[in-house]
């Protein structure tokens, strides 16, 4: 930090002229960047419409407002779907993951050379798809329906709960494994005495972060038909149906925000 | 007495016998009413099985040459969207999280950002791109707008999270030499939270690069355009190659973000 002498007095700057300099540099290539795909979006971009979108949205709202409350009732049903695409969903998913995320941590994989990588291709191709994309291909296998909800948000938690959980165990202190094996313990003692102890509060975190987002997941795959509130959302879409879509909305938050109370309690009694 | 054995037994997860029970019991009568409240048809997943072999078996090879210009096309124009969304959703979300920081904001400031940030991360992006694409038109443009606007409820509720364990002595002693609020901001509270800052940015633009294969599907642009355009076409080919190219792509910035994060750390 450099101090800069002018004629009669001493300032103080944060950076010296070459640092910047640098980061004048950056600023300007980032804005470039920035500046240039803008351009490409707003090429292709119909002006007309996004300027008139306010008026949209109040004429959106002012069919929204007031909401058909009745409507609520008919929604129990696909809010106890959702949950349980959440929940069902995630304890397979959990499931999975545990096997594989054994197979993939450095410390604990029986080959690293041919089955590590194997089992971290499942855990990345199962993360970078969506759960919406793989519902999309649930449906046509499976038939339209709560179950394949539940086998995609399965499939999508797999690699996120993989990746943490094999994280967790590549961490783990050696130095309790090595008194459990001076014991004379077998592979498979090592593991539910020496392991599985350490990575215990990673997993419950693990999963009970992964139902918060599930249940938010579960909202949308209704929308390729693989059930939950999400159909009842398409179908009021489809019949511009607004005051019922704004029922089902506000259903979504306090669903949400009641997840995400329950996952803070219980991870407040946990740790 | 002698022949009395000693032996040792792992304790139970849960101390309390009752609570114990009581879960066991809670969580069986939650599963059979799960059972018995899913209508699954057998008979269609029965007669789904072959069909579903078909399906799959209609995705090889994957046929990238087709419809490569289409392929690239959405590659790039996801690429844009994730790019100006992170940059814009970080942009806006700075000041989102300074207000939903406890020990920076006042009561009602604090409100209201935690208000914003709890609807931004209630809906889930297809959600919101149904609602952006319908006012603002399909294309890129409402699909940037759907990513910025996710970004900041990511962004700004671990960011404000981070500020609020920041040093205070270390902002006290910006704020004791006569500095105005921003120059508090800029000098106090900035280089503390700069290392988690950078962190989350690499880390959203590796999510809103994932998310934006999804938000075409509802006509927000990018590759799930080309994917959904593929799908509806029964082009399974080209959808297995855009499905790899996704995958890939995802696989090559994970690796260069966490790569990244380690360096910076």
């Amino acid at each position: 930090m450099p101090i800069i002498k002018q004629k009669d007095y001493k300032t103080w700057k944060k950076f010296d002229r070459k640092r910047d300099l640098q980061n004048w540099l950056c600023w300007f290539l980032g804005t470039l960047i920035f500046s240039f795909c803008f351009g490409l979006i707003s090429s292709k971009t119909i002006w007309f419409y996004v300027f008139d979108s306010h008026n949209e949205a109040l004429d959106l709202l002012g069919r929204m407002f007031p909401p058909e409350t009745n409507y609520f009732f008919t929604l129990i049903k696909p809010i106890w779907d959702t949950l349980n695409i959440a929940t069902i969903g995630t304890t397979i998913g959990t499931l999975i993951a545990i096997p594989l995320a054994f197979l993939s941590a450095n410390n604990t994989t029986p080959s690293k050379k041919f089955i590590r990588p194997l089992a971290l291709f499942c855990i990345v191709s199962s993360r970078s798809i969506n759960s919406v994309i793989w519902a999309l291909l649930l449906v046509a296998v499976v038939g339209p329906g709560v179950l394949a909800g539940i086998i995609a948000i399965g499939l999508r938690s797999i690699g996120f709960c993989g990746k943490l959980l094999y994280e967790a165990i590549e961490e783990i202190d050696e130095n309790q494994i090595e008194a459990i094996e001076a014991t004379g313990a077998n592979k498979a003692q090592i593991m539910t005495f020496g392991i599985v102890p350490q990575i215990l509060p990673a997993f419950t975190s693990i999963s009970i972060y992964r139902w918060d987002i599930n249940i938010r997941e579960a909202t949308v795959v209704g929308l390729v038909g693989a059930g939950g509130i999400g159909i009842e959302l398409d179908a009021q879409i489809g019949d511009l149906a607004w005051a019922k879509v704004s029922v089902i909305l506000l259903t979504i938050v306090v669903a949400v925000v009641f997840s995400e109370w329950i996952t803070a309690k219980i991870r407040k009694a946990i740790i | 007495m002698k022949d009395k054995k000693v032996i040792w037994e792992r304790k139970p997860l849960i101390k309390n016998k009752l609570l114990r029970i009581g879960l066991i019991l809670l969580i069986s009568t939650y599963l059979l009413s799960v059972f018995l409240t899913t209508e699954i048809d057998w008979q269609r997943i029965l007669e789904g099985i072959p069909r579903g072999k078909n399906f799959i078996f209609a995705f090889f090879p994957p046929d990238f040459i087709t419809r490569s210009d289409e392929i690239l096309a959405g590659i790039f124009e996801s690429l844009w969207m994730t790019i100006v969304a992170t940059i814009v959703g970080i942009i806006i979300s700075i000041p989102v999280s300074l207000g939903a920081a406890k020990n920076i904001a006042p009561k009602f400031v604090y409100f209201f950002s935690r208000g914003i940030i709890t609807l931004s991360r209630s809906f889930q992006e297809v959600i919101l791109a149904i609602f952006f694409v319908k006012l603002m038109g399909f294309g890129p443009f409402a699909g940037m707008v759907t990513l910025s606007f996710s970004t900041i409820g990511f962004f700004a509720k671990l960011l404000s999270e981070d500020i609020e364990e920041i040093s205070k002595s270390q902002a006290e002693a910006i704020k004791s030499t006569g500095s105005s609020w921003f120059q508090w901001v800029n000098y106090g509270v900035q280089p503390q939270v700069m290392p988690r800052f950078i962190g989350l940015s690499l880390y959203r633009l590796d999510i809103n690069f994932r998310e934006s294969a999804v938000i075409g599907i509802v006509g927000g642009g990018g590759i799930g355009s080309t994917l959904n355009t593929a799908f509806d076409r029964y082009e399974f080919e080209t959808a297995a190659a855009v499905l790899i190219v996704i995958i890939s792509i995802v696989m090559i910035v994970e690796y260069t973000s966490s790569h990244l994060r380690k360096l910076i750390k």
